[in-house]
């Protein structure tokens, strides 16, 4: 499977917009929208964006959340005019456009998952009838159907196999949406739920639409439900070491490895965040968005060398 | 100097002006609903004005909470109309209150909006957290130990910054208004597009009734609907058509999935996800939501930025003139 076909070469400025639209979110958010549809490309030129203008310091702007293929900036207008902060969008728009061999300088973070736990099958149980798509069986057989494969099984491998990447951190505290690195036509799309559940498990790992994420916190959630991870990945307490800067674990850019675990992993990882002791394999890792698009499959195998030579 | 929860209320939480630079990874900026109230109550307790967080009040939903003081203080209460006692005896409201060590404070049924807040001279003294002592519920931190009081809760009094003002009581005419029907002003935009033309008039030319559903994260409304543009969904945004890639949300922005019951988005709101947004409430109508009971009959008005705009500089020098008043 390491050959590579020409239709897996794909120009990231050629599948954007020219320019992203500009729309206002009342008088105190800009709302910029890179593309319509989700891609690499798109959602790599939002942190780009958003990179460049926590750089440029612009005095009233308050919080800059890049997100999957746009980007949310707050500002005060009291302190910069909506047309001065429309201005600057673009310009640095401009320049992120004209970046040649544009990269990141970002981590890749190791997430154990128990896939197929007890916990997210006692709440799809409780959430069945009403809503969701397929009263019998579980939501890994229900995802591994609508994406054509044989058995619950396969689609965890593929789930897990190749690595993500954080689009946005968001919803609720710390949680972060993936996007598979992956081509458009092997990534694995599913439908959310039919109707919102009002209870998700913490650090469920859910799917909807082509984008997993991890659940933060308990809670709300319409994302398929396939398993749960065995370390915190928001944690307000601060008490495990990766958490001491920041209660957050994730940001926007960092690339994410599934681990399949098993119940006796999971139980043992859990008792070594109880002890504070728990630490994520993860290592620094500069991600070139033209060689991941140009070539996905060889530089995923790059992603993965690099977290196992660490 | 303390204050000890006896009851604690239907949902009394900690609230200042809000925490800002964390959106960005989802943790929503909280504070006073009510701003405007929050300021005032905090003023009328000398409470300092100046930017930053505000000094952090209590804010309470529908059922006030009872609690006692351990020293000789001054309090206000502000927003929803709603009977202050002290040791079971009527006190004013939107008036500075003086305590004595062990008073107790309790409240009666709100007659209309669903939010009042107490300040206490010297604001209510709980950690920072991440530049802000406002709770965020959902993410258990911040305000008194992340999470809503409960019976037996202490919590403790920081030292006054500022001198009291001259007035007691704020003067009639600077009270808002807790109950009828509300106009918000809307900028159109974000994905209004997606909307038909019959649909976006239905949205701006209705009246729409606020249901129960209605808290801290968002107010959801009832009415007869809005119709989306049929289309192929772009890649990665889900199949309905009031479905787009998940985005941030302003505070403030009005979705409306599948199309029936729009949602306004408030100070505890989700930070994004994958409904499609038509406008935004103005910054200067956000306290009118806080203001709204369910049943609450309401109409979205467009506005323009420059109208936007001017509404803010009206509504901050509203503040100015009521707190300028108390002398």
């Amino acid at each position: 499977m390491a050959e590579q076909s020409v239709d897996d070469v794909i120009v990231p400025a050629a599948v954007l917009p020219e320019t992203a639209r500009l729309t206002w979110g009342g008088d105190e958010f800009l709302f910029v929208e890179i593309a319509e549809e989700m891609s690499l490309a798109a959602n790599f030129r939002a942190m780009s964006l958003a990179t460049r203008l926590a750089s440029a310091q612009i005095p009233g702007i308050v919080d800059i959340c890049p997100s999957n293929a746009s980007l949310l900036v707050r500002f005060n207008p009291d302190l910069l005019a909506p047309d001065e902060l429309a201005s600057a969008v673009r310009e640095h728009e401009a320049a992120a456009a004209s970046e040649v061999s544009p990269h990141v300088d970002t981590r890749i973070i190791e997430i154990p998952v128990w896939y197929q736990d007890p916990f997210t099958a006692e709440v799809q149980a409780r959430f069945r009838s009403g809503y969701h798509q397929r009263p019998e069986g579980s939501d890994l057989d229900y995802a591994a159907e609508v994406n054509g494969l044989e058995t619950a099984e396969e689609f965890i491998s593929r789930h897990h196999e190749e690595p993500w990447l954080v689009s946005m951190v968001g919803f609720v505290a710390g949680l972060p949406f993936l996007f598979q690195l992956v081509e458009r036509d092997r990534q694995l799309e599913v439908p959310k739920y039919l109707s919102p559940r009002t209870d998700t498990p913490a650090l469920t790992v859910g799917h909807g639409g082509c984008f997993s994420c991890i659940y933060s916190v308990r809670g709300a959630g319409g994302y398929q439900m396939f398993g749960v991870a065995a370390a915190p990945i928001f944690e307000p307490a601060q008490a495990l070491p990766d958490f001491e800067e920041f209660m957050v674990l994730f940001k926007p850019g960092d690339i994410v490895k599934f681990r399949p675990v098993d119940e006796g992993e999971y139980r043992a990882i859990q008792a070594e965040v109880a002890a504070g002791t728990f630490r994520y394999r993860q290592v620094p890792f500069t991600f070139n968005v033209d060689e991941a698009l140009s070539s996905p499959r060889a530089y995923n195998h790059r992603i993965l060398e690099a977290l196992h030579g660490a | 100097m303390a204050l000890e929860i006896i009851t604690p209320g239907l949902s009394t939480t900690v609230q200042d002006r809000g925490r800002s630079g964390y959106y960005n990874v989802g943790i929503p900026q909280c504070g006073s609903m009510d701003r405007y109230s929050s300021e005032i109550a905090n003023a009328l307790v000398g409470n300092d004005s100046g930017p930053g967080t505000g000094a952090a009040v209590l804010e309470c939903s529908y059922v006030g909470p009872t609690f006692r003081v351990d020293a000789v203080t001054s309090i206000a209460v502000a927003g929803a109309p709603v009977e202050v006692k002290v040791n079971g005896e009527p006190r004013p409201q939107w008036a500075r209150l003086e305590l004595k060590p062990g008073d107790e404070v309790s409240f009666g049924v709100i007659k209309g909006g669903t939010k009042f807040c107490v300040a206490v001279r010297g604001g209510i003294d709980v950690p920072m957290v991440l530049g802000s002592r406002s709770t965020y519920v959902l993410g258990a931190f911040g305000g008194f130990q992340g999470r809503k009081l409960a019976a037996g809760d202490v919590l403790p009094i920081g030292v006054a910054n500022g001198p009291l003002p001259h007035a007691a009581q704020l003067p009639e005419n600077h009270i808002p208004r807790f109950t009828g029907p509300r106009e918000l002003r809307v900028i159109m935009g974000l994905y209004a597009h997606r909307l038909t033309e019959r649909g976006r008039a239905l949205f701006l030319e209705s009246e729409w009734t606020l249901t129960p559903v209605a808290d801290r994260m968002g107010l959801r409304y009832d009415g007869p609907g809005v119709e989306w543009v049929e289309r192929k969904q772009p890649f990665g945004a889900g199949s309905d058509p009031s479905n787009i890639v998940d985005a941030g949300y302003a505070v403030g922005s009005i979705q409306i999935p599948g199309g029936t019951q729009p949602i306004v988005l408030h100070r505890d709101a989700v930070s994004g996800g994958g409904y499609a947004m038509v406008g935004t409430v103005i910054s200067a109508d956000m306290d009118l939501l806080a203001r709204s009971a369910p049943g609450t009959k309401t109409r979205f008005t467009e506005v323009t930025m420059d109208t936007a705009l001017e509404a803010r500089r009206t509504e901050a020098r509203r503040l100015r003139e009521a707190i300028a008043s108390l002398g």
